[in-house]
């Protein structure tokens, strides 16, 4: 068994694998030596926490074989894996797990070079710390600009935490300051519970500028840091694109990414639609309504695991069902979550009816303290499971 | 992985007696999980941990259905336990709670 990328979903695959069966030969292939977690990146961003928390290495995987390499390609029909070294290695079953890749060519201006000064910080790691940076050098007075793309992309609740943790780095340390999010969408996940808190915690201080209203972004200008939306443009003292995003290159180039850039996939086996004998999971998979997060790719690991290992054994793989919840943080001590049950249905993993959903609207403060501590024992908790 | 394939009569390829035996031997208790029982781990850890999410170690597989009963009438108050919950038929918590019930260390992740 060949498992490629050791984030939530790659890491979890390769020892839920060797969980479920010991003598399966499971080798991970991951160029890095430690893999920087995106759940809480964004109390990084707004000085609350160290980027050591967020940085766990690869030295606790056991008999699991580790190949520090990157895989660049892969054969389908040969079923086999090249690496960036030039070798390849033949597989039974392979599993892809690539995370999501940043569109440089979706946004006009936006390219790596601009990322150097307009910094996405969508991935954990030295774009979190530049965007840290800037804050902390910008002045008091000055604009932030976030700009979300529209829907699927990594952690949809994402940006809205992010501009939270910022709103309450500036109102603590930057009071004169401002938050303006230019959105590609009308509408986002946890949108109700974001901005009845902002409203209570933030008043003036966020503007957020939906589809709608002329917030997608069309193009921008790293050298002055403007964003050019449909209805005008915004200059920036800070700016953050989260560009669009698709699925890790080897997705592509294995042949299981689709025309939308995602992996569509079986939601039995999270075997690929494209390509036979390659499972995708995590980030990179589409397949319905689970969202990408951690928990997500975590959960679907998991399932793929059990599916594979089925399979291997010429078993029918079991109807798998998979939850997901998610923690959000609009303060130090004030979280909010969305949760969902989810289950194969049309060729599609569908939420089940009935359950799931997010916090309470009307919540006292113990509530949303309750659940900012529970989502720092979650990650606590899961990447103990992930990464030992 | 590797293996020795031979074809069975329909022409698919079937694994070697010998290591089809081999495999149903090492299969652990993984193998058996409900559905939806191995994400439950993604938050409830070993009681070590000393998370604020109670571990689920050691509990009687009566007492998680109780309990998820509970969550799911919201006769228990809850976080996002009575949203997850409703998720989950009576059937389905009741084979969630029977491996969840099993020793601990055929449950949590380890290398």
């Amino acid at each position: 068994m060949i498992v490629v990328g050791g984030g939530f979903a790659g890491a979890s695959c390769a020892r839920a694998l060797k969980q479920l069966d010991r003598d399966l030969a499971v080798t991970l292939v991951e160029p890095e030596t430690a893999y920087l977690a995106c759940p809480f990146r964004n109390a990084v961003l707004a000085g609350l926490r160290g980027i050591e928390a967020q940085t766990f290495r690869y030295d606790q995987f056991g008999d699991i074989g580790l190949i520090r390499t990157r895989a660049v390609a892969v054969d389908a029909e040969r079923r086999r894996v090249r690496l960036e070294d030039g070798t390849d290695i033949g597989y039974v079953r392979l599993v892809l797990a690539p995370g999501v890749d940043l569109r440089f060519d979706a946004l006009p201006g936006y390219d790596e070079a601009a990322a150097a000064i307009m910094p996405h910080a969508w991935k954990a790691g030295a774009q979190t710390l530049l965007l840290r940076d800037q804050l902390a050098a910008m002045p008091d007075g000055g604009v932030v600009i976030l700009s979300a793309p529209a829907n699927p992309f990594r952690c949809p609740p994402g940006p809205y935490e992010r501009a939270s943790l910022i709103a309450h780095y500036l109102k603590t340390s930057k009071p004169r300051s401002k938050l303006i999010i230019l959105d590609a969408k009308d509408a986002f996940s946890k949108q109700r519970l974001f901005e009845a808190a902002w409203q209570e915690l933030y008043p003036g201080l966020i503007e957020w500028v939906p589809l709608s209203s002329g917030g997608r972004v069309t193009e921008v200008d790293p050298a002055t840091r403007t964003l050019v939306t449909e209805f005008g443009s915004h200059k920036a003292d800070v700016a953050n694109v989260i560009p669009p995003q698709r699925a890790g290159r080897i997705a592509q180039s294995a042949g299981v990414a689709d025309q939308t850039g995602w992996c569509p996939i079986d939601p039995v086996t999270f075997e690929s639609r494209l390509q036979p004998a390659i499972h995708v999971v995590g980030d990179a998979a589409i397949g319905g309504a689970m969202p990408k997060s951690a928990f997500s790719a975590n959960a679907q690991a998991k399932a793929c695991a059990a599916a594979v290992a089925a399979l291997v054994r010429e078993r029918q793989p079991a109807q798998p069902k998979l939850i997901n919840t998610c923690y959000s943080l609009v303060a130090p001590g004030y979280g909010i979550s969305i949760a969902g049950v989810y289950q194969p249905r049309d060729g599609l993993l569908a939420e089940v009816e009935g359950a799931g959903g997010t916090s309470p609207l009307e919540a006292p403060l113990s509530v949303r303290e309750l659940e900012a501590a529970y989502a720092e024992d979650w990650f606590r908790t899961i990447t103990s499971e992930v990464f030992g | 992985m590797t293996m020795r394939h031979s074809k069975n009569r329909r022409g698919r390829l079937a694994l070697a007696p010998v290591l089809l035996a081999a495999l149903a031997a090492s299969a652990s208790a993984w193998a058996d999980a409900a559905p939806g029982a191995t994400a439950c781990t993604g938050c409830h850890g070993p009681a070590a941990l000393g998370s604020a999410i109670p571990s689920l170690d050691g509990h009687a597989a009566d007492d998680i259905v109780a309990q998820m009963q509970a969550f799911r009438s919201g006769e228990r108050k809850a976080t996002v336990m009575d949203r997850i919950a409703r998720g989950f038929t009576e059937e389905e918590t009741r084979a969630i709670a029977e491996w969840l019930a099993k020793p601990e260390a055929a449950r949590h992740a380890q290398p």
